[in-house]
């Protein structure tokens, strides 16, 4: 099962329909082997596509190095399909490349109806779990961390539809 | 001459676990043949049949994408770190290219049926004729 907060989730919902219809994609960091994702951090599609994915290189080991550093791992790879369903594509399982994360993928194909599903991806076999949204037990106004890595000007809470 | 070599999770089973490892050679391929000496099937894992850098492996020296320093010929030297990060990518592609043929398919069909029905209507205006 993936836990996880209503103000990441939300943030990358707003992220997704930012990028839409081009796919957007990104990462939730979380302290290692706490299985706990605390830090979202939306990547730049490089493929710029609505239908493919890819981390920028120079990004990626940036992030990457910066998550050993703060003793951190992937605990959420997310990405979304805007045209199809929350579900991976033959190309995300064959792509899936870190066996620990919780792969996420978000559907932008309705406007106004969110479709977000978790998936564990290892060696090609893809078993669906469960997702809990938590929801806020402090003042959500007062939890401004998960703008890390944009300009706040551009994180738009309202698109999300809540 | 020792280079360290940071190891993605996904090819930790290559190294016993280790997430470091250390290795020689003047260029990544060189590294990536000495690493196998000791680690057999990671260089299988990172270089195709063809002896081409994998497209969605990443390798970096230092902070620079191989890519950009000439790939398999890259230059190494001693202390010099190299990264490998399987590349993070997907999308719907699949999906996509199998909705574009079913629904080409449906199309085809449709276009077919139009044509007997139109050939079966002269052949009826012909015969009324």
């Amino acid at each position: 099962m993936l836990s996880i907060d209503r103000s990441i989730v939300d943030a990358i919902v707003a992220h997704a329909r930012r990028d839409h219809p081009d796919e957007a994609c990104g990462v939730v960091a979380g302290p290692v082997g706490s299985d706990t994702p605390t830090r979202h951090i939306p990547m730049e599609n490089s493929a710029r596509s609505m239908t493919f994915y890819e981390f920028d290189s120079m990004e990626h080991l940036r992030v990457w190095r910066e998550m050993d550093d703060r003793d951190e791992e992937p605990v959420v790879i997310y990405h979304s399909h805007t045209a199809t369903e929350a579900y991976p594509s033959r190309t995300d399982i064959s792509f899936a490349g870190e066996p620990g994360a919780h792969y996420l993928l978000v559907s932008t194909r309705e406007p106004d109806t969110e479709e977000i599903r978790s998936f564990r991806i290892v060696d090609g076999v893809v078993t669906e779990e469960p997702v809990r949204i938590v929801e806020p037990a402090v003042d959500p106004h007062a939890v401004q961390s998960y703008m890390f890595g944009q300009s706040p000007a551009t994180v738009d809470y309202e698109c999300s539809g809540r | 001459m020792a280079i360290e070599v940071r190891i993605p999770t996904i090819l930790r089973s290559y190294t016993g676990g280790a997430k470091v490892v250390e290795g020689a050679g003047d260029t990544l391929g060189d590294l990536l043949t000495d690493l196998d000496s000791r680690h057999a099937g990671l260089k299988g894992r990172l270089v195709t049949e063809a002896g081409a850098l994998h497209r969605f492996v990443n390798v970096y020296v230092n902070d620079e994408d191989v890519r950009f320093l000439g790939a398999l010929d890259a230059k190494l030297n001693d202390g010099d770190s190299v990264t490998i990060l399987p590349a993070v990518a997907g999308g719907a592609f699949g999906f996509a290219a199998a909705a574009a043929i079913s629904q080409h398919r449906a199309a085809a069909a449709a276009i077919s049926q139009h044509r007997a029905a139109t050939v079966a209507a002269r052949d009826a205006a012909v015969a009324a004729r």
